[in-house]
């Protein structure tokens, strides 16, 4: 585990009650595999939620689900309000709003850092092309990597390619951020310059949706701990409750092997 | 004396038409190839089972069999207006598009799935993740077999000489029907296709240089 040690800021306070995400009763199959079982979640804005499970346990395609890169089979979806909608421009207008960051970074390979970070406020946002460049680089000034505009993604170590990645969701001004394992492709060195853009973030008071085995990320950012296991929820607790006093079965088991490796 | 000089005005003409009709087709090809690739990555079904069909239908006729489809059929169904070199250009890039739609498929299929993923999640649409980010990166495997089917094209364009339009292969009928020899005539006309055949080649052995260069 890294050793992030950022206290949390004032957001152990009740999260504001109007909610950001909703998931009502969601089930998914891949084939006779039942991937999401009646899932129900629900999240707040503001409110940081760590996901955490069993490899296979689905928490990679409940992210997807929330912006739709998978679709579901039953149940419902809303964000901020309204339910997602179909494949189509109202889904890509939507998705604009939900940031997400992929365990592989998957920056654009072709396109530098700064057209990575500007070419979602040009051309779904249409924003001119100096207003973009001008935020751009705010961004990734913000996340440390200013200095490498200019360079392609080939070009940047892997903490620097997430933060590229992290600035370039960021660019867009989403309502809620998913991260998918951000730090799980990264050689060591480079998880704790990753988690400190993401603690910085969560202080900042985004909403976020976070599948990690960062333990330190989880006590000090998260207000919930949500622990997935074949497809299901089966326990949420803040992250002092999860971690030093699990309910189930499934999450001491877990636990155990996550921390005795 | 010496058939390509006395005939030097029905020579060029030959050439000049297989050239308009080689590139014409060729744009024509490219230009319904993407949008069939883009049909058949498409999420819609109508859209992935009408370029399903296209590319089935035209790459599987024989070209011979569409040009009298357009000689034929098609001005007993859309009118007589149309000029040959138009049935001509139809044919050949109709049947050329297919095989276009298959080089892009496949080069698309090369670019990480993670990078259609990303754009689309920036809220991109498809065909915006398509333009700017999925076919500028299958650019690279795309070019080279572009290369052999324009070259096939070229030299596919000579069934428009046997149907009366003015290009490199009807001068051989022609000047061979007025009684000239026949091997010195077949000659001029093969250099000349090489001619062509050599610019494309030349032309993208050029462009994969660039695109090397490019990263
Ligand atoms: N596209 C897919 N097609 C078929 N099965 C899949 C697909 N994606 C994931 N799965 C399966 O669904 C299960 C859950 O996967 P995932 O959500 O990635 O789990 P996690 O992220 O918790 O490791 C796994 O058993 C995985 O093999
Ligand atoms: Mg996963």
């Amino acid at each position: 585990m890294s050793g992030v040690s950022v206290t949390k800021a004032a957001d152990d306070a009740a999260p504001a009650a109007d909610d950001l995400v909703v998931l009502s009763n969601v089930n998914k199959h891949f084939g006779a595999l039942h991937v999401l079982q009646d899932i129900d979640l629900t999240i707040a804005r503001g409110e940081v939620v760590v996901v955490i499970g069993p490899s296979g346990s689905g928490k990679s395609t409940l992210c997807r689900t929330i912006n739709r890169l998978e679709t579901i089979d039953s149940g419902a979806i809303a964000i901020d309000g309204k339910p997602l909608p179909q494949e189509g421009k109202e889904l890509a207008r939507l998705r604009a709003d939900v940031g997400m960051v992929f365990q592989s970074f998957n920056l654009f390979a072709h396109k530098t850092v700064l057209e990575n970070v500007t070419l979602g406020q040009i051309k779904v946002r249409k924003a001119d092309k100096a207003a973009a460049e001008k935020k751009g680089r705010e961004l990734l000034d913000r996340v440390g990597v200013g200095s490498q505009a200019d360079k392609y993604p080939a070009q940047l170590s892997g903490g620097q390619q997430q933060r590229v990645a992290i600035a370039r969701a960021l660019a867009m001004d989403p309502k809620v951020m998913l991260f998918d394992e951000p730090t799980s492709a990264l050689d060591p060195e480079m998880i704790n310059e990753v988690l400190e853009a993401m603690q910085q973030l969560a202080r900042d008071g985004m909403t976020m949706v976070v599948v990690t085995h960062e333990m330190g990320f989880a006590r000090s950012a998260a207000n919930r701990v949500v622990f997935m296991a074949d497809g299901k929820i089966v326990e949420q607790a803040t992250p002092d409750q999860f971690f030093s006093n699990p309910r189930s079965d499934r999450a001491k088991d877990f636990l155990s092997k996550i921390l005795h490796h | 004396m010496n058939v390509l000089l006395d005939h030097l005005p029905e020579f060029r003409d030959g050439f000049i038409g297989t050239v308009l009709l080689t590139a014409a087709s060729a744009l024509l090809a490219m230009v319904l190839g993407l949008v069939m690739a883009g049909f058949r990555v498409s999420p819609v079904p109508p859209l992935r089972f009408f370029g399903t069909a296209w590319v089935t239908l035209f790459r599987n006729t024989p070209l011979t069999l569409l040009f009298l489809v357009a000689w034929f059929v098609v001005p007993a169904v859309f009118g007589t207006g149309m000029s040959p070199w138009t049935k001509a250009l139809l044919a050949l890039g109709f049947y050329t598009s297919a095989f276009v739609c298959e080089a892009v498929r496949s080069g698309v299929s090369t670019v990480p799935l993670g990078q259609a993923e990303a754009a689309r999640s920036l809220g991109m649409t498809f065909f915006q993740t398509l333009r700017l980010i999925v076919l500028p990166q299958a650019t690279r495997t795309v070019v080279p077999p572009l290369s052999s089917i324009f070259i096939a094209l070229t030299k596919n364009s000579a069934i428009a000489g046997a149907f009366s339009v003015t290009e490199l292969f009807g001068v051989q009928k022609l000047l061979s029907d007025k009684g000239f020899a026949i091997a010195p005539i077949f000659l001029w006309v093969a250099l000349a296709y090489l001619v062509i055949t050599f610019t494309i080649s030349g032309l993208f052995r050029l462009l994969e240089r660039r695109l090397e260069v490019a990263r």
